[in-house]
């Protein structure tokens, strides 16, 4: 969350549960609702780590409350995060290593793991379908996000095909 | 009374012959599907799917072995009585769609229709209502060639789907098409489903194949693997953002 938070700050200063609406109207479902408490505790460290300054603003007939702005480190910080490239995702390693000894074992055969393993990600597919069939239409970051996942699990069935086909 | 099976295949075998080599395709396939189900069909290249489809709609012949159709024996049918049988209870979706090249979208889908004894009007409305659903409302007057190939390939599913047929059998039927028009594909074969009709795809696309009622796996021409999806989800309900959990 730190740089989801960074990132807006860098629009405009903005006060805690400002922050937390943002977030929550830019991604929709896409990703759990924050809580306030956590964006708290995140800005906080942010302060610490100095990359964001807090003024209080004085309210009428209320408690000061602090409006968070972003330093000129914590511009860097969120400027070498954008630039730089994302990890990409890894092979499942927990069912690859699986597979791989398997044999050693005696108790697993490997056409056995493939199949349940498809049987499984064919599962996950369908949770897929159902939640992107009861996703708004015009919700384009979540439903991005559905396919992206579908297109990662297709990989992965591919790739089970694949490791059926040179392994049995 | 239960109802015979819808398919039902006895030591299925399908050999190529190469240059006088023979090549296996098929290779022994006992495979029972009941009046209603859908049952997806995947394998790698090359491990026998398409010709098993084509040997169930009697576009391919057997080499040896059983094909039973509504408890009716078909492998030992003629290729006009074939015909007949696909005319009236069987549809099928060629991977290369196969359309009537000097005939209308229009046109391609009706025939089925009116080829299996439907009248005019209602080859054409059962044809708009599928153009309708595959978004192609708009093509019904161009010829093939000036389709795009996604678009080709549901015009193939609507002519497949013209005459309501009992039995649906679909080779790769999503190969060409990108996610939005797949979810109009997977949207009608869900209505086909629960209308009761029968469905059984060759299909790489896994969001096609978790709509099945049932996964066969093939490799080398032999099923390795044959049985229902299970659910993945650890909880009965979740929002997109419990996709990161899901693929955690």
């Amino acid at each position: 969350m730190r740089l989801s938070l960074l990132a807006l700050l860098a629009k405009e200063p903005a006060h805690g549960y400002e922050l937390k609406q943002a977030l929550e109207q830019i991604f929709g479902s896409a990703y759990p609702p924050p809580n306030i408490g956590q964006i708290y505790v995140t800005l906080g460290r942010l302060e610490k780590d100095g990359l964001v300054r807090a003024v209080d603003v004085e309210q009428s007939n209320r408690p000061n409350k602090k409006v968070y702005y972003l330093t000129a480190a914590g511009r860097e910080a969120l400027d070498v995060w954008v630039d730089e490239p994302t990890e990409g995702p890894r092979v499942r390693d927990e069912f690859f290593m699986k597979l791989v000894l398997a044999p050693m074992t005696g108790i697993a055969d490997r056409m056995a793991l493939i199949n349940r393993q498809r049987r499984h990600y064919l599962g996950l597919m369908r949770d897929l379908n159902e939640l992107a069939d009861r996703t708004d239409r015009g919700d384009y970051v979540a439903l991005l996000l559905i396919e992206g996942a579908m297109l990662h699990l297709q990989a992965d069935l591919d790739w089970l095909e694949r490791c059926q086909e040179d392994l049995s | 009374m239960s109802l015979p099976p819808v398919v039902n295949t006895v030591n299925l075998v399908k050999i190529y012959q190469n240059g006088g080599v023979p090549v296996p395709a098929v290779r022994g396939i006992d495979l029972r599907v009941e009046a209603g189900q859908f049952v997806a069909i995947t394998g790698p290249s090359g491990s026998g799917k398409s010709t098993l489809v084509h040997m169930l709609g009697g576009l391919d012949a057997r080499t040896s072995g059983e094909i039973w159709l509504d408890g009716k024996r078909a492998d030992t049918l003629s290729e006009s009585a074939w015909a007949l049988l696909r005319r009236q209870k069987i549809g099928f979706v060629f991977q290369f769609f196969n359309l009537v090249a000097n005939m209308t979208v229009a046109d391609n889908v009706e025939l089925p229709a009116l080829l299996a004894g439907a009248s005019a009007r209602e080859a054409r409305e059962r044809r708009e209502h599928l153009l309708g659903e595959l978004g192609l409302t708009d093509r019904a007057d161009a010829s093939p060639a000036q389709l795009a190939g996604g678009e080709q390939q549901r015009v193939a599913l609507a002519r497949a789907l013209a005459n309501k047929p009992s039995l649906l059998l679909a080779d790769e039927p999503t190969g060409n098409l990108d996610s939005r028009n797949t979810r109009d594909v997977l949207r009608l074969l869900g209505e086909v489903h629960r209308e009761g009709q029968s469905i059984i795809l060759v299909t790489h696309d896994a969001r096609v194949a978790s709509l099945a009622d049932r996964v066969v796996s093939l490799l080398d021409g032999e099923i390795v693997d044959d049985g229902v999806i299970g659910t993945g989800r650890r909880r009965p309900r979740g929002t997109a953002g419990d996709v990161v959990e899901l693929r955690g």
